[in-house]
């Protein structure tokens, strides 16, 4: 993007955007201002699977499931889509993999398009609840544009079965005008927990990241389940469990009201709330921790098959892509989206920490999500 | 034939829905508590009794149940007897329609949502705030069982404060002028007459707040911070985290069984305490 065939400053764009987000302005302003309306009508004529022609919208239908996580869409995206395919997209949020998976082997999740993790989607194939993907009606995935780290776990076996949304780290939160600095491992944060951050705490309600963290604190795998590291995690947490704030995996709010100094966070929530509040860090355990990668993927049971297609494919369009990452903060992993965010964005260590430091880090593994170790271990510490 | 025809068709709605919607599903939970744990998680067929030897995992889950729930059922009546007793006898004809809308309004908004005002009310910048600026020293509210016993009270005292009132309100007002004549004290009349006639009121609110408080899950894990951990919170990780289905079954099965066991002793001793050595006036309530 050069500046001077730029039809609106990144500044301005920023501007209208905050104000679109806010509610004071509407949305037809918005595009109108932003020149994103002309946009998407020159872009709605060169994509086919986009034409609002009345045969493309019967083949749609006109509703699409999304199950996903929570502050990780643009929600003008969605109106856009609507408005070019007659598409009305529902957005189902949830807190882990776990639950999404408990769901869908439940049976009439309703869900056309949901968002699991990495680790997760070996299980779901295992399971057979997970739609092999065709391609051809992808043609926003180029795979060669994609940094394959943050690709391969779609691919099971040869087959494709799930694109590439975003991906990120869980990290601390910390907030420097109560810590006092930087806190950026594990043995500050559990130590701490217990001392100078007592009752100001919070992890997750999440078995993957509280016990991988409890774990990597001992210098043991994130994804450990051999019993005897099992037994460190679990005396560490269920010492620390008094001095808590609170084990939730809602911690924005806590974070910005003051009751609540130090958090485990995942980039986008650090992102997110760094730009509300400056004093609001976010750093990654010195000894390690997750680096994760989510994916677009369609169950076995979605109603609305062409739907979901369309959404994902209009999802991976880069310019769509892009406008996602100003909302979210998440980072993608292609690289025809990241050349049309702004340069500043690139260059946050919030998103792009430095390669070093994610060397520590570890994607979760299939085993810790069906695990009856870690399951028992994570009840043990809440009722404790 | 036509009177059984009759009572056929107006009992079917009501019969099917049960069918349905309760026998139905108590019995899948009751096979699915004799299975096994997928290896993926899930319900995998089986018949053992593994799952019941393993409820001594969850004792620390019914452990905070059974201490909150009756500890919340017992605040909730000392609250809401006062309350019903003004509704129903002192307050003048004026207000009480008033005062019976204010009472029930709170209720029409979801309990979510009026969870979540209490987040903020009970948060660092809430109440403690308020007490810490009137000197009165540093507190911690929020995400403490404490918080937890206040939502639940909150949540359910109109359920308590209903049945109550109604037995206040059908209560024969000349019995209480008798007495007066005969000299009875009033504090005498209101242990002797009044409280025994109300009684019903409070078996039914007690009952119903308990059951209720039981299986209650999200005020727990909003205002507990999810460090207080009641048997609800256990079956919603059990089905939706660790998606060990039988295990989860069979905790259902012993929660339900626990508190049909506690709800008939608890019914016993307040008709006891009602209608004292009259027994035969039992059948009343």
């Amino acid at each position: 993007m050069t500046k001077d065939n730029t039809p609106i400053t990144r500044q301005k764009f920023m501007e209208e955007f905050r104000r679109y987000q806010k509610g004071s302005i509407t949305r037809r302003h918005f595009l109108g201002a932003t020149g994103l309306g002309t946009a998407m009508a020159v872009m709605g004529g060169a994509v086919p699977g986009l034409m609002p022609g009345r045969a493309r919208a019967q083949d749609l239908g006109n509703r699409v499931v999304l199950a996903t996580w929570p502050n990780y869409h643009d929600a003008a995206n969605f109106d856009m889509f609507s408005d070019a395919t007659g598409v009305f997209t529902q957005v189902n949020v949830f807190g882990s993999n776990e639950e999404m998976l408990a769901i869908l082997q439940a049976g009439g999740s309703g869900w056309d398009v949901f968002v699991p993790t990495n680790y997760a989607i070996s299980t779901y194939v295992e399971a057979d609840l997970i739609e092999p993907l065709d391609l051809s009606k992808l043609p926003n995935y180029d795979p060669a544009a994609f940094d394959p780290r943050f690709a391969d776990a779609g691919t099971i076996n040869g087959t494709v079965y799930a694109v590439p949304k975003n991906w990120g780290t869980t990290g601390i939160a910390f907030n420097s005008s109560r810590t006092g600095g930087v806190v950026d491992s594990w043995k500050t944060f559990f130590d701490g927990a217990r001392d100078q951050f007592a009752g100001r705490v919070m992890v997750h309600d999440y078995q993957l990241t509280t016990i991988g963290n409890a774990l990597v604190y001992f210098g043991h795998s994130f994804n450990s389940v051999d019993p005897a590291e099992l037994a460190d995690a679990e005396r560490l947490l269920i010492d620390v469990k008094p001095h808590l704030f609170a084990i939730s995996s809602d911690y924005q709010p806590s974070m910005r009201n003051g009751d609540a100094w130090l958090t485990m966070c995942w980039t986008g929530d650090g992102k997110q709330m760094n730009d509300d509040m400056p004093e609001i860090g976010f750093a990654l355990g010195r000894e390690g921790g997750e680096i994760w990668s989510d994916y677009y993927a369609i169950p076995k049971s979605a109603a609305h098959r062409e739907a979901a297609y369309a959404l994902i494919n209009y999802l991976l369009d880069p310019d769509v892509n892009a406008r996602e990452v100003l909302a979210h903060g998440y980072p993608v992993a292609d690289a025809r989206t990241n050349a049309l965010v702004p340069e500043e964005l690139l260059n946050d260590p919030i998103l792009y920490p430095a390669a070093e430091s994610l060397n520590a880090l570890e994607f979760g593994a299939a085993v810790t999500l069906t695990d009856p170790n870690r399951a028992e271990l994570m009840a043990r510490f809440k009722s404790a | 034939m036509a009177q059984s025809r009759i009572r056929a068709l107006l009992l079917a709605p009501a019969g099917i829905w049960y069918l349905a919607l309760l026998v139905f599903p108590l019995i899948v939970v009751l096979i699915f508590s004799f299975g096994e744990r997928n290896p993926i998680g899930g319900y995998a067929p089986g018949f053992t009794f593994e799952q019941y030897a393993n409820l001594p995992a969850r004792f620390a889950a019914f452990r905070n149940t059974m201490t909150l729930a009756p500890l919340g059922t017992i605040a909730a009546l000392l609250i809401a007897y006062p309350l019903a007793y003004y509704l129903a006898v002192k307050v003048s004809p004026r207000w009480k329609t008033t005062l019976l809308i204010l009472v029930i309004v709170p209720f029409w908004t979801s309990i979510l949502i009026r969870s979540y005002a209490w987040i903020y009310l009970l948060g660092g910048n809430g109440i403690p705030a308020l007490l810490e600026t009137l000197g009165l020293g540093e507190f911690r509210l929020i995400n403490t069982p404490f918080a937890v016993l206040v939502g639940i009270v909150y949540g359910y005292l109109p359920l308590m404060v209903f049945p109550i009132y109604v037995a206040l309100e059908r209560l024969d007002k000349s019995l209480l002028e008798a007495a007066a004549d005969l000299g009875t004290p009033p504090w005498r009349s209101f242990l002797q007459i009044t409280l025994p006639l109300s009684m019903p009121g409070v078996l039914t609110g007690s009952v119903l707040v308990f059951i209720l408080l039981t299986g209650e899950y999200l005020i727990p894990a909003l205002l507990g911070g999810g460090k207080v951990f009641f048997v609800g919170n256990a079956l919603v990780d059990l089905f939706l985290q660790s998606r060990n289905w039988a295990f989860g079954s069979a905790v259902a099965v012993a929660l339900i069984l626990i508190m049909l066991v506690i709800v008939a002793l608890y019914t016993r001793a307040i008709k006891r305490f009602a209608y004292g050595a009259r027994r035969d006036d039992a059948g009343l309530i």
